[in-house]
Order: C-alpha cells, then sequence, then structure tokens
C-alpha cells in the first residue's frame, strides 16, 4: 500500500448534497475575499457525480417558503412534526435560505416547473416541483469547475486526527488504487450523511439494498465522531418512512397526486385516526396490523386512464420499480397499492440525529464543522435545508481557518499558511496503516460461502447479525418498532460481542477493507442509539421511539434534547434543556 | 432490485463504474464492466442513465415479486424535443414502452 500526506486548507469530507454545496460556497467566498489562496479538498467515497442521497434524482423540493408564507411557518411545521424537540437556531437559520440556494441551483441549471405567469409549481404549502433528474451532476460539475477545489473520488476517510480536542485532518484510503491517505486540515467540515443499515432491511435476501435510505451511507461521520467524544444529539428519534410494500417506492406522490387515502383490509380509512404527523402516519399502519385490520394500502382502486398514466409516468422519474411492479403485476387502478413501514434509520435531514453543533455548525470538536444529515437538532432540513447548511458551515470553515492564519502571522513572520501545522505525526500514520495491513494481511477472498465452509466470520455475517439483534431488540419491524428497557439492555450485549469479533475479519483489496470498516461504523452508531433509546423515557414520537415501559409522553421530565458524549469508553447521556421559543443563537459553553 | 450489463453490447467505456453511488460495478480484463457486488445495488439506476451503448438492464429481485422484466432507456426524438423512452422486456418475450416528454414529466 503507496502511502500519501496531503495539505489543505479546508477538507471536506463526503461529496453529498451539503458537502459540494459546502465546497462551492468556500470557494467563491475566497475569491471574494483576502483568502484567494485558500485550497479546498472534498474527499468522497464514490465519485460526487452521482453520490450521496441524490444519485437517483428526486421530483420536487419539499423546503421552500412559497408565496405568502415564511421561514417561521416552516420553522413551527418542523417544530409540530418533531413534537418540540428542534433546535430553532439551526431551523430558522436554513429556512431563510431556502430560496436562495434553489435560485442559485436554477442558475447552475437545474429545471424548475414554472406556470404560465412564471411562477414556481407548488405542489402543498412547502414544496416545488422541479425536473431533478439530474440535480447532483448539475452539483458536481459546479464543484468541477472550481479553481481551487481538488476532489478525490474513490477514498474512504475512516478516522478523524484529533489532538487536544481540536481536529488536525483525517486518515483514509483509495478503495481501488492501494493507497493510504494522511490529510492534514486546517478545517474540516464532515458531510458524510446519515446511517442506513443498522436494522435488519424489509427485504434482507437479494433486494437487502432496495431501501429508502442510500445503503452507502453507513454513519461514518457519527462514528468519527462519537469516538472523539463529540457531542451527539436525539439518536433516540428514529427515521420510518412509510413505503409501497416490496418496491419500498414513495407513497406522497400517491397520496398527493390522486388523492389516495391510507385504508386497511376492511376498506377502512384509518390515517384520520392517528394523525397525520410523519410518524402518526406510519405508526396508523403499525398498529392497524397488530390489530387485526391488515395488511394496509394505499387506495388507488378507480382512478381514471389518465391518472393512472401520470403515476406510472410519475414512478418511473423517480422510482422505476414501482412501475416495473405495476407493468408485471397490475396497474394501480385495478389493485391497491399496499404500505409498511421501513426499518429505522438515523438521519438528521428527516428526524434531527446527528452531531450538537451551535448556530455556526460548529461542533464541539475545535476545527470541525457539519453539513447535511450529520446534523442533529434540525429535522425536515431535505435537499434545500443541507444545501443551506453546507453554505453555512463552508462560511464558518473559512472565517476560523482565517483566524488561525492571522494568529500564525502573528506569531512568527515566516508562517503564512495554515498547511504548516504538521500535526499528523509518524506514530499515527503508522498505527492505522497498520489496522489497515492487519485485515489485509490475510488476503483471503473474503466471500459468504468460503466463510460458511471454515466456519469462520465475513462482514456480510455480522452486519446481518448486527441486524438480527437490532430488529429484535432495539425496536425494529420484528417488533412493531418497540422496545423496553430489558430489551435494550440484550441488543447492547449483543452488538458488543459482535464487536469484538470485528477484529478478525479479514479482506481481499481496500473495498473490503471499506466494508469493515462501514460495518465498525454502524455498530458504534448503533450503541448510540441503544443508549439514546434507553434514556428517553417517555413516548413523545409513535413508533420513531416507542417506549413500552414508559408508553406516555412526559413534558416535565423529557421536553428536552437528549445528548450523549463518549467519555472513557461509556456513553454518557446529558440532557439539555431547550433552547428559548424564537432563539436565533446558540454557542457552544466548553 | 439490480442490474446485469450485456457484455456483448459493453464498450468498456468506465462511465457507469465512475457514477455507481456504491462503486459496485469494476471493469474485468477483458475491458467489460461487470457488476461485482449485484446484493448491494440501490437500484438508483444511474449507470442505466450513463451508458452509451445501451447495455444495462435493470430488474426486480425475485424476492421482491419481481418477474424477470428488464428495463432500460433511451433518448429518441420527439416532435418538439428529446423525449425518454423506457423499454419494458417481459417474460413473454414482448416489449412495452412509455415514452416520458422531461419537460411534462412531473405532473404529481
Amino acid at each position: 500500500m503507496k502511502i500519501e500526506r496531503l495539505k489543505t486548507d479546508l477538507l471536506i469530507i463526503g461529496g453529498g448534497t451539503a458537502g459540494c454545496y459546502a465546497a462551492i460556497t468556500a470557494a467563491s467566498n475566497a475569491a471574494e475575499n483576502k483568502g484567494a489562496g485558500l485550497k479546498i479538498l472534498v474527499v468522497e467515497k464514490a465519485n460526487i457525480k452521482r453520490s450521496g442521497c441524490l444519485a437517483a434524482g428526486v421530483n420536487a423540493l419539499n423546503a421552500y417558503i412559497t408565496e405568502g408564507r415564511t421561514p417561521k411557518d416552516y420553522v413551527e411545521y418542523a417544530k409540530k412534526d418533531a413534537d418540540g424537540i428542534v433546535r430553532e437556531d439551526l431551523l430558522y437559520s436554513i429556512s431563510e435560505k431556502f430560496n436562495e440556494v434553489t435560485a442559485h441551483l436554477e442558475k447552475l441549471g437545474l429545471v424548475i416547473l414554472k406556470d404560465k405567469d412564471g411562477k414556481y409549481v407548488t405542489r402543498g404549502n412547502r414544496n416545488i416541483k422541479i425536473n431533478g433528474e439530474n440535480i447532483k451532476p448539475i452539483l458536481a460539475d459546479a464543484v468541477k469547475k472550481l479553481p481551487n477545489v481538488t476532489v478525490l473520488n474513490h477514498v474512504n476517510i475512516f478516522d478523524f486526527s484529533v489532538h487536544d480536542n481540536r481536529i488536525d485532518g483525517a486518515f483514509g484510503f483509495g478503495i481501488e488504487n492501494d493507497t493510504f491517505y494522511a490529510i492534514e486540515a486546517g478545517a474540516v467540515i464532515i458531510a458524510t450523511g446519515g446511517a442506513a443499515g443498522l436494522y435488519r432491511p424489509n427485504n434482507p435476501g437479494f433486494s437487502r439494498h432496495k431501501m429508502w435510505y442510500p445503503p452507502f451511507n453507513t454513519g461514518a461521520g457519527y462514528a468519527m465522531g462519537i469516538r472523539h467524544g463529540a457531542e451527539m444529539t436525539t439518536f433516540e428519534m428514529r427515521f420510518i418512512a412509510l413505503r409501497c410494500k416490496d418496491t419500498i417506492a414513495p407513497t406522497g406522490t400517491l397520496a398527493q397526486g390522486v388523492g389516495a387515502k391510507q385504508v386497511n383490509a376492511l376498506g377502512e380509512v384509518y390515517e384520520t385516526k392517528y394523525g397525520i404527523s410523519t410518524s402518526e402516519r406510519v405508526y396508523g399502519t403499525v398498529a392497524e396490523n397488530l390489530e387485526g385490520r391488515g395488511p394496509c394500502y394505499l387506495r388507488t382502486v378507480g382512478i381514471t386512464p389518465e391518472q393512472e398514466e401520470s403515476l406510472l409516468k410519475a414512478y418511473l422519474n423517480m422510482a422505476p420499480s414501482q412501475t416495473i411492479r405495476w407493468i408485471e403485476n397490475g396497474t394501480p387502478s385495478k389493485a391497491n397499492v399496499e404500505i409498511e413501514g421501513t426499518e429505522p434509520y438515523i438521519v438528521g435531514g428527516h428526524t434531527a440525529s446527528g452531531y450538537w453543533v451551535d448556530t455556526k455548525r460548529a461542533t464541539t470538536i475545535e476545527g470541525l464543522y457539519a453539513a447535511g444529515d450529520v446534523v442533529g437538532g434540525a429535522p425536515q432540513k431535505y435537499v434545500t435545508g443541507a444545501l443551506a447548511e453546507g453554505e453555512i458551515a463552508a462560511k464558518s470553515a473559512v472565517e476560523y481557518i482565517e483566524s488561525l492564519s492571522a494568529l500564525q502571522q502573528a506569531q512568527g513572520p515566516d508562517i503564512s499558511s495554515v498547511n504548516l501545522l504538521e500535526k499528523i505525526s509518524e506514530e499515527e500514520v503508522t498505527e492505522h496503516v497498520a489496522e489497515i495491513e492487519k485485515f489485509l494481511g490475510k488476503r483471503i477472498n473474503n466471500t459468504f460461502e468460503k466463510a460458511r465452509d471454515e466456519g469462520g466470520d465475513t462482514v456480510e455475517h455480522l452486519e446481518e447479525e448486527m441486524q438480527a439483534a437490532m430488529d429484535a431488540y432495539a425496536g425494529g419491524i420484528k417488533t412493531g418498532y418497540r422496545y423496553s428497557e430489558n430489551q435494550l439492555a440484550i441488543a447492547r450485549k449483543e452488538i458488543e460481542k459482535i464487536e469484538a469479533r470485528v477484529g478478525d475479519l479479514h479482506a481481499a483489496d481496500l473495498q473490503e477493507v471499506m466494508y469493515i470498516y462501514e460495518l465498525k461504523e454502524r455498530l458504534t452508531v448503533c450503541k448510540s442509539v441503544i443508549a439514546h433509546l434507553a434514556a428517553r423515557h417517555e413516548t413523545r414520537w409513535h413508533s420513531f421511539a416507542e417506549n413500552t415501559d414508559y408508553p406516555e409522553k412526559d413534558n416535565e421530565r423529557f421536553r428536552k434534547y437528549v445528548n450523549s458524549r463518549l467519555e472513557n469508553g461509556q456513553i454518557k447521556i446529558i440532557l439539555r434543556e431547550l433552547t428559548a421559543e424564537g432563539q436565533r443563537n446558540y454557542e457552544h459553553h466548553h | 432490485m439490480s442490474i446485469i450489463i450485456d457484455q456483448g453490447k459493453c464498450i468498456g467505456c468506465g462511465r457507469c463504474h465512475d457514477v455507481c453511488p456504491g462503486t459496485l460495478i469494476k471493469i474485468n480484463e477483458n475491458k467489460k464492466a461487470f457488476i461485482k457486488y449485484p446484493k448491494d445495488c440501490w437500484g438508483c439506476t444511474s449507470c442505466i442513465k450513463e451508458c452509451p451503448v445501451h447495455a444495462i438492464r435493470f430488474f426486480l429481485g425475485e424476492d421482491i415479486g419481481g418477474k424477470g422484466c428488464k428495463v432500460h432507456t433511451e433518448k429518441v426524438k420527439g416532435e418538439k424535443n428529446d423525449i425518454v423512452r423506457w423499454f419494458f422486456e417481459l417474460n413473454d418475450g414482448s416489449v412495452k414502452t412509455i415514452d416520458i416528454d422531461p419537460k411534462e414529466s412531473n405532473k404529481y
């Protein structure tokens, strides 16, 4: 394995929605200011052209301030949906930028649908319709054009370099070029998204990755932060999507497009019975099933041939598997569409799990900023919120780098760049390389069949065990998303047992080494999820956090943020008071 | 859900490899693309959109009710502008197509 040392001013880990926009903002910000020589490095484990949540495209921007509405309305909506557990400062700061980043995307080439008066076509109060199949290539092209931005594709970052609670860079490896990277940076933006694959998925066989969230988002950013003692928030507020059965295609288009109602097996409309918040829609479906009135459907029988044709086309644009299903098995005008809840995900863009940040998106590790799904406290941020957060984090990080270089210039006239930090030691590099070499040492082809023959563990094997443990004991699909303290204690033990076996895994190449690190990341995140679920002694959000020991909401004790931090190997829970109503600024107090 | 790559049609340009968000597609020693990890496909269809010679098809796994229909898209000239034509090759040998005008594609 080749070893390469790189230096940059700003390192952006993850070239998805937030990471790309952070690069665009930092580059243009630097061009306008004195820091025109600022070097920006984007490191992405796939290729920024189609990586992250936008790989398949989207057909609407779900967070937009439509005519007659205000950012305050949006904040109120997100707050209500999360039953109060949000950071208003974070929500305001993104809501106030939704329309600005949308205009920028349009300038970059995104097609936004317009009516005959030239106004954006809206869908409901907060959405606008787009032709977003190519939204990610548009963002990626904009990044590639920037002169001071370098993109490293197919490089997986697996650890931060942190000294005295300041981040000095990160470690990674090229999954296709047999190279180890030690990257020093003045500031780092983490934008790796949320975590899928913690729980046993709806279809654990051949189609195990046919899931709502990108299966390649493995919680890397969460795990690296957790291990280095960053404070995290709201991991107990899991996200569960209500989807079309088997294809895991979206249901919103059926509900909003043709007005299909949620009905049980008896044909009764049940959605009004349980409420219409995101979690209540899932919960109602679970409850109807548990009470013997399942399965549940979206009632599409009786739609017109025109509606049906439009539906088939709409799904081809965003979830073609559903159109294939209709073509193979009969169309929606003839049969209602069965629906089910997905396995739980941890994600800061729909629910509120992630880094505990200040309003500037600084984490509790100095020099580390965060953007997008990896940030907690600001649910319902979606695409435009991730873009806005990328912008905010980039501006803050550039400001921080400028303050660092000003400090250095004051200290000595010869030092003019933050690139001269030299903080990553040879020992650190050797240690990380040795860990990778150990996994590669045996260079055995790591297939499931081979391991079964030999009785050894494989990544696939351990991942399935982890998902089964989370499913059965930490509120997965199997228990209708419910869990008790006793079950969580078993889950914790099972995850620790699996974790102890990871060191003995072996890999044929660096891509398989990446799979080992992804498993480790997921196990780290699982432990935090379990600790958070156990700490919230109430049921505030049905299904998302359904605690059978505490089935009621407890505003007195738990209208609070549940935060956590790893201290001496133990997850320490911190209950924090909600920020004040309308509060626009939050600062860390170290 | 996963994909199959027709080795006869593949020209080895590597574009599908570049865009796969999971880096699941590799190029073999004969300079042909193949999916190394078929169970890890998310079904995003990026590779299908990128392939210049329409060598990639995608399908629903049998475990989620798939019956063997193979799907791909091609850009064709419409009356006013380019349209996207979706081909569904069904098990009985018949082919169904659906045309989508990108300008009118987002009714819902």
